[in-house]
């Protein structure tokens, strides 16, 4: 099998795009490609419009190497991927709501972001007024007898994100889930559109408030790839510090969580705790709990202390006491491996079909990481595991996450420990000609990536972002099945998809 | 899992002192019309929670009030899954078009007496997201608000002091019973 640059040397390449290569294909090539990703030859990692055309972005996951193919659309219009590939789905409907860019052959016109209650269609693209009174939506059919539909949301009863979900049930059993998502969609593509870079970095950390860092880390990354920036050792070290607090809060959060989904509160109580420590020293050593608007382009904006060393080495010995009895009590406690094992399979085929990441691909075989594939700097000076698991039930998605605290620990003491002296900033200077950017960092959840393009005097021209969740949430439909209706928040926790991530 | 029980016993809690309720936050009930319905509604309050568009950031904060330094229950505040159980909706986000009808019909669904509390940055005017097409505004611009509790998002200490304000008696008022 050719590399993705053959492929891409089969297109036109496009000049200053980097890090990776971008290439301008021709129809038939795109549509030869989408029949590529659907046999497994290239993982979709993305697919996003723009003025007058649609790019998809491709990972080679055994080489780690990664490409973009732009297909001009001046007509408006260009073959779907969907069709071949079905995780192409949602993010050809949302190219078309938003540019009105319209897929041929798409299996699900459908709209998808919009609901009718924007009072402009195609937002992006040619815009055109429309009346703001929402339009309804027809959820799939489910034939058969004695089934009956439970609607739940865009509230939910819980403190959570804001989505609908049309259960088909048969008695107990879920015979089909069906997502209805975009209630909180905010328009930050199109927010960023003529943005300083600044303002849209501080966007992009907007954008899942949960993982505030990996965003402004990916669009800081793809700026700055875009004008050939090398932040400062130290920043970069610094900013991946940040990552992995990040990553331990939402594990410590995620794990207790699932728990109390499964009521068994006592681990929720704990990994509160732990959550809470983990906030409350980045708190002390960056001074924002969530660390929002530390990471800028060029480098970061706070600097650890000596006394920010010590509330990080004091928090890692606090999480290394405490840690290992809950994950015993998990372990141990049977009523509550009874909720979780063998609840909500996701095979490792449909897994690696969506280049599935996170916890969700990585608890079903899929082994990708960007820290480990990509190898981004500090990460490619750094000692960790990828844990991998076959099972692809709740049980082995709290278990990744289990082992990815551990390793995130580790990786937070070798920061500390590692941390290089000298500056937290360079100066981000225009490039005086349009420039392209793009990187892919690990959120979390999974694989965040962030395309852009700047205009001559710096300003974002075109900025996408795609949450790892627009690849999860249509697999949590799909491991549902069959399941009991009780299950589902289970299910739904263990994957934890964003909403605004993916809705931006 | 005893010995954690029994670890949890023996451990003094971490829960911390209770703040003060926040100068702005009863200065700005103060100023409302709020003032009757606040000597019925009494000492303890129950909270329906709604994203009306928010980042989720504010949410993570919201939760961190049940955990063990913060206690929110000790106050007598709880958060419930009905908002026809609420007697304050806490509402968080821009409030983004694709959920303005959301947010009417679950204010509608509220009994009177009732208040809204707007959490956040995003919820006072729309944040950074105001000017978007997607987004209506602050929750002002679709209901009647009662509280703002700034911050980007408010640290959980912010938001217990705004939350406690709601539970003073009006300045020179008496509580009544519900
Ligand atoms: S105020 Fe900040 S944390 Fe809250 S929803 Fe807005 S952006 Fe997110």
């Amino acid at each position: 099998m050719a590399g993705l640059n053959d492929l891409l040397g089969q297109g036109r390449r496009v000049e200053r795009h980097a890090p990776w290569p971008r290439a301008l294909v021709d129809a038939a090539m795109w549509e030869r490609v989408a029949a590529e990703i659907a046999e497994g030859a290239w993982t979709l990692l993305g697919l996003w419009g723009d003025t007058g055309a649609v790019h998809m972005a491709l990972l080679d996951e055994p080489a780690g190497a990664v490409g973009v193919i732009t297909l001009d659309c001046p007509a408006g219009r260009f073959p779907s991927v969907a069709r071949h590939h079905p995780p192409a789905l949602r993010l050809e409907r949302a190219a078309a709501d938003l540019f009105g860019l319209q897929p041929d052959g798409l299996p699900d016109p459908r709209p998808w972001l919009d609901h009718g209650r924007w009072g402009v269609r195609h937002p992006l693209g040619d815009r055109a007024p429309a009346s703001p009174d929402g339009q309804a939506y027809p959820f799939l059919a489910s034939e058969g007898e004695s089934l009956h539909q439970i609607p739940v949301g865009p509230v939910h009863a819980g403190i959570i994100e804001p989505g609908h979900f049309r259960f088909t049930a048969n008695g107990e059993t879920m015979v089909r889930l069906e997502e209805r998502l975009g209630y909180v969609h905010k328009g930050i593509e199109g927010l960023m559109a003529g943005a300083g870079l600044d303002h849209a970095v501080r966007l992009a950390g907007r954008t899942s408030g949960d993982s505030s860092v990996a965003y402004a880390l990916a669009a800081a990354r793809a700026a700055e790839a875009a004008l050939a920036i090398a932040p400062p050792p130290r920043a970069v070290w610094l900013r991946a510090l940040m990552a992995e607090l990040e990553r331990l809060a939402n594990h410590f959060g995620d794990v207790g969580a699932v728990c109390n989904d499964a009521a068994f509160a006592l681990m929720h109580a704990h990994c509160g705790i732990l959550r809470e420590r983990v906030l409350r020293a980045a708190d002390a050593c960056f001074g924002h709990r969530l660390m929002r608007d530390r990471i800028v382009p060029g480098g970061v904006a706070a600097d650890l202390d000596e006394a920010g060393t010590r509330e990080i080495r004091a928090l890692v010995a606090e999480a290394r006491r405490h840690f290992p009895a809950l994950v015993r009590l998990y372990d141990g406690t049977a009523s509550l491996q009874d909720r979780t094992v063998g609840t909500g399979t996701l095979r490792p085929a449909l897994a690696r079909l969506y280049g599935a990441g996170g916890h969700v691909g990585r608890a079903s075989g899929r082994a990708f990481d960007a820290r480990r594939a990509l190898a981004y700097p500090p990460y490619d000076a750094l000692a960790f595991e990828v844990p991998v698991l076959q099972e692809g039930d709740v049980n082995a998605r709290v278990w990744i996450r289990i082992r990815e605290v551990e390793q995130s620990l580790s990786l937070v003491e070798q920061i500390v420990a590692g941390l290089p002296a000298g500056a937290l900033r360079v100066a981000v200077t225009p490039a005086d000609e349009p420039r392209e950017g793009m990187a892919v960092v690990e959120a979390f959840r999974g694989d965040v990536l962030a395309w852009l393009r700047l205009a001559a005097d710096g300003t974002v021209a075109r900025c996408h972002l795609r949450d790892a969740s627009w690849f999860q949430w249509p697999l949590l439909e799909a491991v549902i099945e069959g399941n009991i209706v009780a299950d589902f928040p289970l299910c739904n926790k263990s994957f934890n998809c964003s909403y605004s991530g993916h809705d931006l | 899992m005893s010995m954690l029980l029994l670890e949890g016993l023996l451990r003094l809690p971490l829960t911390e002192r209770a703040p003060a309720p926040g100068e702005a936050a009863l200065a700005e009930l103060a100023a409302g019309v709020g003032r009757t319905a606040r000597r019925r509604l009494g000492r303890s309050l129950s909270i329906r929670e709604i994203d009306a568009g928010s980042c989720n950031g504010c949410e993570l904060e919201i939760h961190a009030l049940g955990n063990a330094f913060y206690d929110l229950e000790r106050f007598g505040l709880r958060f419930v899954a009905s908002p026809r159980h609420a007697d304050v909706l806490l509402v968080t986000g821009p409030v983004t078009a694709n959920m303005r009808e959301a947010l009417e019909r679950t204010w509608r669904a509220t009994p009177d007496p009732k208040w809204v509390v707007a959490l956040g940055d995003c919820a006072r005017d729309g944040g950074c997201f105001r000017d978007s097409y997607a987004v209506v505004g602050g929750v002002a611009a679709v209901v009647p608000v009662d509280l703002h509790i700034p911050g980007c998002p408010p640290r959980p200490i912010a938001i217990l002091e705004g939350l406690l304000a709601l539970l003073e008696p009006p300045a020179g008022g008496s509580r009544q019973p519900g």
